[in-house]
């Protein structure tokens, strides 16, 4: 007798631990093996693009902390940098190093959320507040300069807000002297470890060419093998005066993926060592005009934030409201490309998948 | 409302468009699609704001030869989104941002369509193109044709009206302002 | 003077029980430089106490579209099997419940049962997550089964006898870790994995399945399932105790314990992995078993056999 199989629908989320928020799958299974899934998204839309229409350039800075809310800093920039290019403005080299120390160190602690989840989906716990105990130090440092932990508000046309207090400087070279070791230690308990490497080898595969033609980008893009990182491809603020690499995979899955943002949190740290070397005395704020009101026109800025390419494209129709503000958000490219990742796979690679891409809702959502 | 009574002639002011023409992506464009080109604009002095836009038939053909082409190689479609002009007899400007990652260049194409007129998909040109026509077509109501999956994506499958048109108030329709 | 003895057992073993969460608890916060429970009596001391009584009140839910009496049923099953084994385990030479000459075999036997409760809570919830829970579990748990049975032949061949008292007897000189070294370590795996435990506790992986067999228990059938699992964490280890660590045999202290100090160690163990290690898969969970491990049981049977036949 032949046993009839009948596809199980199953519906993870938006309510599940490891959905990172509030992201829904529809998966199509077979017993565990996964023929089709669907990303169902938008359960965190809170209309930021409208919103963007309604409020003034400079209003709209704190909303950004609030897209990828994780890190905030990169959103700043990206916002901050494409209306400077509307306006031509100046920013001071001395903002421009501040710009990159936090958002660097922003960095960090992205992929230390990141790195502590994608974990912890996998069954290592103790992974997870190991990163958080490292995170919590950047959040203190930030908060020492901006007054908030998370949304940080901080840069502003032209420039940045303040300049970095005195105390910042000794904490901040402790953390860089302490860190690489941390890094070791996370290591330690998974780069080696064979749960780890079966769970991540070979899992959610994506090849190069597949990567680019569903818009790829940031660790998930160069964990297939192609290095490109906008900070070297097309830099922004001081990046080209910054010596640092870009890591790569070969195979495109989860461990290659992994190994990438863990080598950039060694790179992140060579460049604020640097950078905080280099930065010169002076200005922290340009001439910015009182009211902001970028002439009619449009621009298109993109950085690498820490999911990937995110850009900001701007409409101005001269006054002092954006005409339209569309934001590109790298998490919401880069969930297209799961269920390509997720095909022929199993509900634990699910888990791993998910991780492996590092989403945010708030991005995705918007 | 203030909004809808603002001047909405971003039509790119200021600035000397012939200064475009000597962009390899021109000429190249102008040589291949004579047809196609209605326009050449873009904010100076930034190579990457270059910004051309085409005819909507035309739109798959160019997006197929840019991105074929092995000069200019657009692999890399970055983003895609709608703009809301509500006076234009086009209202609405699709924008497309293309990169390439093998030649590190940028180039904005933009094609305009009317309300309710379908557009034809670039998803054969660029897969990631689905999400970002779906996100179109959600918050702003443009058609794709030969989409495979044209649903909404970010708002429930029941919503009414889409958000990002400058007649929807931003805080959405109620009991009093719901059009009839 | 049985019931006094049963009643004593019982109690203590709830007890322990309730305290190994906490220890739990505890262990793993330490490992992850936190400080655990604090704030219930010393330390989180009566913090088991609390969860108890929290657990006791709590809203009972059976879910609308669910079998009931297999749902509430099944809890009970899971529970029961868990206690009845400490009946033939010797904490001590002389303080023991029962001694029959099947022992080993009979805690096999009925530790097995528990897998009913499992997939019947899995089947009964009628919800997709716990059904996949269940589904795991049914077959994580008989293939692992096997191998600890299997896994434990060899030790059982050099006492020659199935009496935990006799095997304990058995190791006065030299406890039977020393000779099979390569059983302990499939028993470990596979006690380890029965109890589904880090890195195999795939039928409850909390970020796969929710919780899964157990996704739709709450209150007291909950407690049930949780007590179930810490019961059979110590009924494995001291399984293990019994048959490759000389039971209680020690110096100076007195044998009980003795008994305590290894149980406690083999419990530390597992806590210990749960803290370090990441999960399985679970089709690698299944090759591992029946590619690696069953072949090696297979081997240190052979093995034995030979050896004691030739050299013995």
């Amino acid at each position: 007798m032949v046993l009839e199989t009948k596809e199980l629908l199953l519906n993870m989320g938006p309510q599940h631990p490891s959905t990172h928020g509030v992201l829904r799958l529809l998966l199509y299974l077979e017993g565990e093996t996964i023929v089709n899934s669907d990303p169902i998204i938008g359960y965190l839309h809170r209309g930021i693009e409208k919103l963007a229409e309604a409020k003034t350039y400079t209003q709209f800075i704190p909303i950004t902390d609030r897209l990828d809310y994780i890190a905030a800093f990169p959103n700043n920039l990206a916002y901050v940098q494409t209306v400077e290019k509307l306006m031509s403005l100046e920013v001071p080299l001395r903002a421009q190093y501040i710009r990159v120390i936090l958002t660097e160190l922003n960095r960090i602690a992205s992929h230390l959320v990141w790195l502590g989840t994608h974990a912890m989906d996998i069954g290592a716990i103790t992974v997870f507040l190991y990163c958080f105990r490292e995170r919590e130090i950047i959040l203190d440092l930030f908060e020492m300069v901006s007054g908030a932990r998370m949304t940080v508000n901080f840069f502003r046309f032209g420039g940045v807000a303040a300049d970095l207090p005195a105390e910042f400087y000794p904490k901040v070279k402790e953390f860089l002297d302490t860190f690489p070791a941390k890094i070791a230690d996370y290591e330690a308990l998974l780069t080696q470890n064979r749960i780890w490497l079966a769970r991540t080898k070979n899992v959610a595969v994506i090849s190069a060419e597949d990567g680019i033609n569903w818009g790829l980008s940031g660790p998930n893009l160069r964990g297939s093998g192609i290095k490109w990182d906008i900070r070297k491809a097309n830099p922004y603020a001081v990046y080209n005066k910054l010596d640092f690499e870009i890591p790569t995979g070969q195979m495109g899955d989860v461990y290659d993926r992994y190994m990438v943002r863990m080598e950039e949190m060694r790179q992140s740290t060579r460049i604020v060592h640097q950078a905080l070397a280099q930065m010169p005395d002076g200005e922290i704020k340009g001439k910015v005009p009182k009211i902001i009101k970028p002439p009619a026109g449009e621009a298109y800025s993109c950085i690498e934030s820490p999911k990937g390419e995110l850009g900001f494209y701007i409409v101005s129709d001269g006054s002092e409201k954006p005409y339209r503000v569309k934001i590109r958000a790298p998490s919401f490219v880069n969930l297209e490309a799961l269920p390509l990742m997720l095909k022929g796979g199993l509900i634990a690679d699910v888990i791993a998948a998910i991780g492996s891409i590092d989403i945010v809702l708030g991005e995705v959502d918007r | 409302m203030d909004e809808e009574k603002r001047a909405v002639e971003s039509e790119f002011a200021e600035g000397d468009h012939s200064l475009w023409e000597d962009n390899p992506i021109v000429k190249k464009l102008r040589e291949i699609f004579p047809e196609a080109i209605i326009s050449i604009s873009g904010l100076q002095p930034y190579p990457d704001e270059l910004t051309i836009k085409v005819k909507k038939e035309q739109i798959v053909k160019v997006c197929q030869f840019l991105k074929d082409d092995p000069h200019l190689a657009f692999n890399y479609l970055s983003d895609l989104c709608g703009v809301d002009y509500p006076e234009r007899e086009e209202r609405f400007e699709i924008v497309y941002h293309l990169y390439s990652i093998t030649k590190r260049h940028r180039l904005r194409l933009k094609v305009s369509v009317k309300d309710g007129e379908p557009l034809p998909s670039v998803i054969g040109v660029w897969q990631t193109a689905n999400w970002h026509e779906r996100e179109a077509y959600d918050l702003l109501g443009i058609p794709f044709e030969g989409h495979p999956d044209l649903r909404r994506i970010l708002l429930p499958e029941d919503w009414e009206g889409h958000p990002l048109r400058k007649e929807y108030p931003l805080m959405g329709y109620n009991s009093d302002t719901k059009p009839d | 003077m049985v019931l006094v003895k049963i009643i004593i057992i019982l109690g203590v073993i709830l007890l322990v029980v309730a305290y190994l969460t906490y220890l739990e608890r505890k262990v793993i916060a330490h490992l992850q430089v936190r400080i655990g429970p604090m704030r219930v009596g010393w330390h989180g001391l009566l913090q088991p106490i609390a969860d108890g009584l929290k657990l006791l009140v709590k809203e009972d839910i059976i879910p609308e579209k669910a079998d009931k009496w297999v749902f509430i049923l099944s809890p009970i099953i899971c529970l029961v099997p868990a206690f009845v084994v400490y009946a033939v385990i010797p904490f001590s030479q002389h303080f023991y419940l029962a001694n029959i000459n099947i022992g080993i075999l009979y805690i096999i036997s009925i530790s097995a049962l528990g897998v009913y409760g499992i997939v019947l809570a899995g089947w009964s919830s009628n919800s997709k997550y716990a059904l996949l829970g269940g589904f795991r579990s049914a077959a994580q748990m008989i293939s692992y089964e096997i191998f600890l049975g299997f896994s434990i032949i060899g030790p059982l061949m050099l006492a020659g006898s199935l009496n935990t008292l006799k095997i304990v007897e058995a190791q006065s000189g030299v406890w039977f870790i020393i000779y099979q070294p390569l059983a302990f370590a499939l028993y470990l795996i596979a006690g380890i994995a029965e109890t589904n435990r880090i890195p195999f506790d795939l039928p409850e992986a909390e970020t796969e399945l929710v919780a899964g067999f157990h996704t739709e228990y709450s209150g007291m059938k909950f407690a049930f399932f949780f007590l179930a699992e810490y019961a059979n964490m110590m009924v494995v280890s001291s399984m293990a105790v019994i048959l490759f660590l000389g039971g209680w045999k020690g110096p100076f202290l007195p044998g009980i314990v003795w008994f305590a100090i290894k149980v406690g160690a083999f419990l530390f163990l597992f806590i210990w992995l749960r803290g370090t290690l990441p999960r399985y898969r679970y089709d690698q969970l299944m090759r591992i078993g029946w590619k690696i491990m069953f072949p090696l049981c297979l081997l240190n049977i052979a093995l034995t056999g030979i050896i004691y036949y030739l050299f013995l």
